[in-house]
């Protein structure tokens, strides 16, 4: 039990400093932790805060120590775990580039229409499209577009917030 | 009031002076020539010139684990800075408070392989608590006082800040700390109220209980140690704490075991390995002391006490988790248990400390005493007698002196006693020396040292000759990297791969060459007429080289991999057949 391998998604507020992202990055190379996804971007201008959004895997006992970790970084505000902390949505943004002719071109046409992913761009003999979800509906859907002449995939990773009413 | 315009090089000066800085340890260059003139035009804060910026790093360590202050250090650009992150990531270790400041090339060349130019705030990311590049002069003062307050908050540690040239030129406005306030920062300090009260009933409900105490309770100043002193006595419990935190509870008083771990005493480890209630303040479980994580204290419920929550439940789970300050927790602790008017299990206790009396009388910490050849134990507990009721401290290098110290020298207070312990960095007790020296100029400031360590940093016995600083070297010369060879004799086979010290210097002629007192014992009976001539000497750095027998090995001793109660007592022992593979793999 102890030894369960967990997965988590954590929300960490920093300061949009040079050099918080290396801190970020640094900590889980240089102590082994796992990275899944990593997302960051500003969120609040005026503060100059960022986001991280990221998703790890690893025992309980690893996972609270990652958490805890991230918290000592000075230019960390807030540590949440949105997997901990209750019910969240995640999501996913990925452009996925597909190439061919004829029927495999329409049924990668229909299949996106399924997936209500939208075609940014268009071309005789390409597609590229863009959907949303959550990590397993993109894997899906890069899934069957590898049957269909997927040229490339681009993702996001995901970024996640928890349900209701209350902040961050 | 207009406002006052100086220049980067001031506003640093400034800042050190308003942090109450008396003296920075550092070594010029090109990138901080403006710093160094600002220096000179001022007569506040005195620089100690190193010859190694390493050795400004461990200089500033000592002064700072002496004083409790934050020690201060000034490296140049490139070569400046490399040479000193040995040091910063020694402090980290540590949980040192230091303030770093390095040159930089100015800020229109960074990035683009200047003269001297390095990424130090990249290389020093991992060995600083934090750090800083300042590209703008008006951000220097708000980022120096940032600079202390982080260092000396929560769990101490280094901070290093880069200031490009351009920047110590360039005119700008100065702030004084009380108006600078950190965004993000800000360590708990005081605890929970109910953590503290669950830990109250099951300290006073123990049967065998056990303090463990370490390097926080120093970090948390000479009144969590006092307050510790006063818990302790109050329970009558035993207490054993780490290397780091030797000195918090005086070692004369009859409730100390001794320090535990893998060169710890026979009486703290069993007791460890048996008690019902551990009591934790200040230490992180490091695996020199915990040995074999699977049956580390197997029967205990555990209360872990610490300022830094990452240091909870990072290598054992623990019951009652309480985030604090040492002092403000004990505090606390005492408080509660005094209004409660606990008492402990008198019946149980005394059976404890019988058990406990039993392990004593194994004696763990006698050697051979010989006519023949100077044990090192023997002239450590020479060096004891010597310095008894004297005001002194003790710095060490690493190796078996090292643990040899740790075991036969005493310490009643803290910040007495200061080694490399999470890095173990040979050539640290030196400078680290000349530090406490500076900051202590009337004590008597002992680094003990081994032939090999000594030689990693000798070159600052020019420094401590410059400044007058008496240091005492007090060399246990046994020919080998003695803790290397014994490594190798136990779990090794007895190949001796490179461990010989070869071509060692006279170290008397040594000691002369830069003018300062050498002294040499050979036989036993020489070694106290040596220590009387070393402490009479004021004025000089003392170099004393005793010649002590090079095939002694450090016990008791816990190999890696193993439990508390698999315990190596001497020559007679031979762990070869049992250490397990996973323990050979053991640093
Ligand atoms: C050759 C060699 C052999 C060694 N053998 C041994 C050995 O046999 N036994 C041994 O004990 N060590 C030994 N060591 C040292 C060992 O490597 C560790 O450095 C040491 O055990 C750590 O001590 P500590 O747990 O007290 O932690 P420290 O490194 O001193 O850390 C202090 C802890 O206290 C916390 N803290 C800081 N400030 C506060 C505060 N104000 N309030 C509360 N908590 C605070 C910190 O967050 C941290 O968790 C050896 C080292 C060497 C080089
Ligand atoms: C900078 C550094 N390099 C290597 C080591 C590994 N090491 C630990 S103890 C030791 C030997 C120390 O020899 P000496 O100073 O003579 O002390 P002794 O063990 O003989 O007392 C070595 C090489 C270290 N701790 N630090
Ligand atoms: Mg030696």
């Amino acid at each position: 039990m102890e030894d369960k391998i967990e997965k988590h998604t954590i929300a960490v507020l920093v300061d949009n400093e040079p050099g918080v992202l290396a801190r970020v990055i640094g900590l889980f190379s240089g102590r082994g932790y796992n990275i899944e996804s990593l997302t960051v971007a500003e969120v609040n201008n005026a503060d100059h805060l960022s986001r991280i959004t990221l998703v790890t895997s690893g025992t309980r006992m690893v996972v609270e120590q990652i958490k805890a970790q991230l918290d000592r970084l000075v230019p960390v505000h807030k540590v949440h775990d949105l997997t901990d902390e209750g019910p969240s949505v995640e999501r996913e943004l990925a452009l996925v580039k597909v190439a061919g002719t004829g029927d495999r071109r329409i049924e990668a046409l229909r299949l996106a229409d399924i997936f209500k992913a939208k075609v940014v761009d268009a071309t005789l003999t390409s597609f590229v499209f863009e959907l949303t979800g959550t990590t397993a509906e993109v894997d899906d859907f890069v899934g069957l577009m590898a049957q269909l002449g997927l040229v490339e995939a681009s993702r996001t990773g995901v970024v996640a917030m928890s349900k209701g009413a209350a902040g961050f | 009031m207009p406002e006052q315009k100086l220049t980067g090089a001031q506003i640093v000066i400034k800042a050190l002076k308003d942090q109450g800085v008396d003296i920075i340890f550092g070594y010029p260059g090109g990138a901080v020539l403006p710093i160094y003139d600002a220096i000179f035009q001022q007569n506040d804060i005195k620089h100690i010139l190193v010859r190694h910026e390493q050795a400004a790093v461990h200089a500033a360590e000592g002064y700072a684990r002496s004083t409790g202050k934050v020690g201060c250090v000034l490296v140049t650009s490139g070569p400046g800075a490399t040479n000193a992150v040995t040091g910063l990531l020694d402090a980290l270790c540590d949980s040192i408070p230091l303030v770093c400041l390095s040159g930089q090339v100015p800020t229109h060349l960074i990035g683009n392989d200047a003269f001297q130019e390095a990424d130090t705030t990249g290389i020093t990311r991992p060995c600083t608590k934090h750090n800083y590049l300042v590209k703008d002069v008006n951000q220097l003062a708000r980022t120096m006082h940032e600079a202390f307050y982080v260092a000396r908050s929560g769990r101490p540690g280094p901070v290093l800040i880069d200031i490009p040239k351009d920047v110590q030129f360039a005119d700008g406005t100065y702030i004084p700390p009380t108006e600078v306030k950190h965004k993000t920062y800000r360590p708990q300090v005081k605890p929970e109220i109910a953590r503290v009260e669950e830990a109250i009933e099951l300290i006073a409900n123990a049967k065998r209980p056990i303090f463990y105490t370490g390097g926080g309770v120093v970090n948390a100043g000479p009144i969590a140690a006092k307050l510790l002193t006063q818990f302790v006595k109050l329970t009558g419990f035993p207490i054993t704490s780490t290397l780091m935190g030797l000195g918090a509870f005086p070692a004369s008083e009859t409730q100390w075991l001794g320090m535990l771990g893998m060169h710890g005493t026979y009486e703290a480890n069993l007791a460890m390995y048996n008690c019902d209630v551990m009591i934790n303040i200040g230490a992180r479980f490091d695996d020199r002391v915990t040995g074999k994580l699977s049956e580390f204290a197997p029967g205990s419920k555990k209360i872990h006490v610490d300022i830094d929550p990452s240091s909870i439940n990072k290598n054992v789970a623990v019951d009652i988790p309480i985030v604090g300050d040492a002092g403000a927790v004990l505090e606390d602790m005492i408080r509660i248990w005094k209004a409660r008017q606990k008492r402990a299990d008198q019946a149980a206790l005394k059976e404890w400390w019988g058990q406990i009396d039993g392990w004593r009388a194994r004696n763990c910490l006698n050697y051979n005493r010989t006519e023949a050849v100077i044990k090192p134990q023997y002239a450590l507990e020479r060096l004891r007698e010597a310095l008894r009721g004297k005001n002194h401290y003790v710095t060490t290098e690493v190796g078996q002196h090292q643990m040899w110290a740790a075991q036969f020298l005493p310490f009643d207070e803290p910040n007495r006693w200061m080694t490399s312990g999470g890095l173990g960095t040979m050539g640290y007790g030196l400078p680290a020396a000349i530090g406490a020296q500076l900051a202590h100029p009337d004590a008597i400031v002992v680094d003990v040292s081994g032939e090999a360590s000594f030689l990693m940093n000798m070159q600052e016995i020019g420094t401590a000759v410059q400044y007058r600083a008496p240091v005492k070297i007090f060399i246990l010369n046994n020919k080998y990297m003695g803790m290397v060879r014994q490594w190798q004799e136990l779990l090794h086979g007895s190949r001796y791969s490179n461990s010989y010290s070869e071509a060692l210097p006279d170290f008397v002629k040594l000691a002369e060459s830069w003018g300062c007192v050498g002294l040499r014992a050979t036989t036993v009976a020489e070694v106290d007429e040596v220590i009387e001539k070393m402490l009479a000497v004021t004025d000089r750095p003392c170099i004393v080289d005793i010649a002590v027998d090079p095939k002694e090995n450090c016990f008791p001793m816990i190999p890696g991999g193993k439990a508390h109660n698999e315990i190596l007592f001497g020559p007679e022992d031979s762990p070869s057949d049992a250490t397990p593979e996973d323990g050979m793999v053991l640093v």
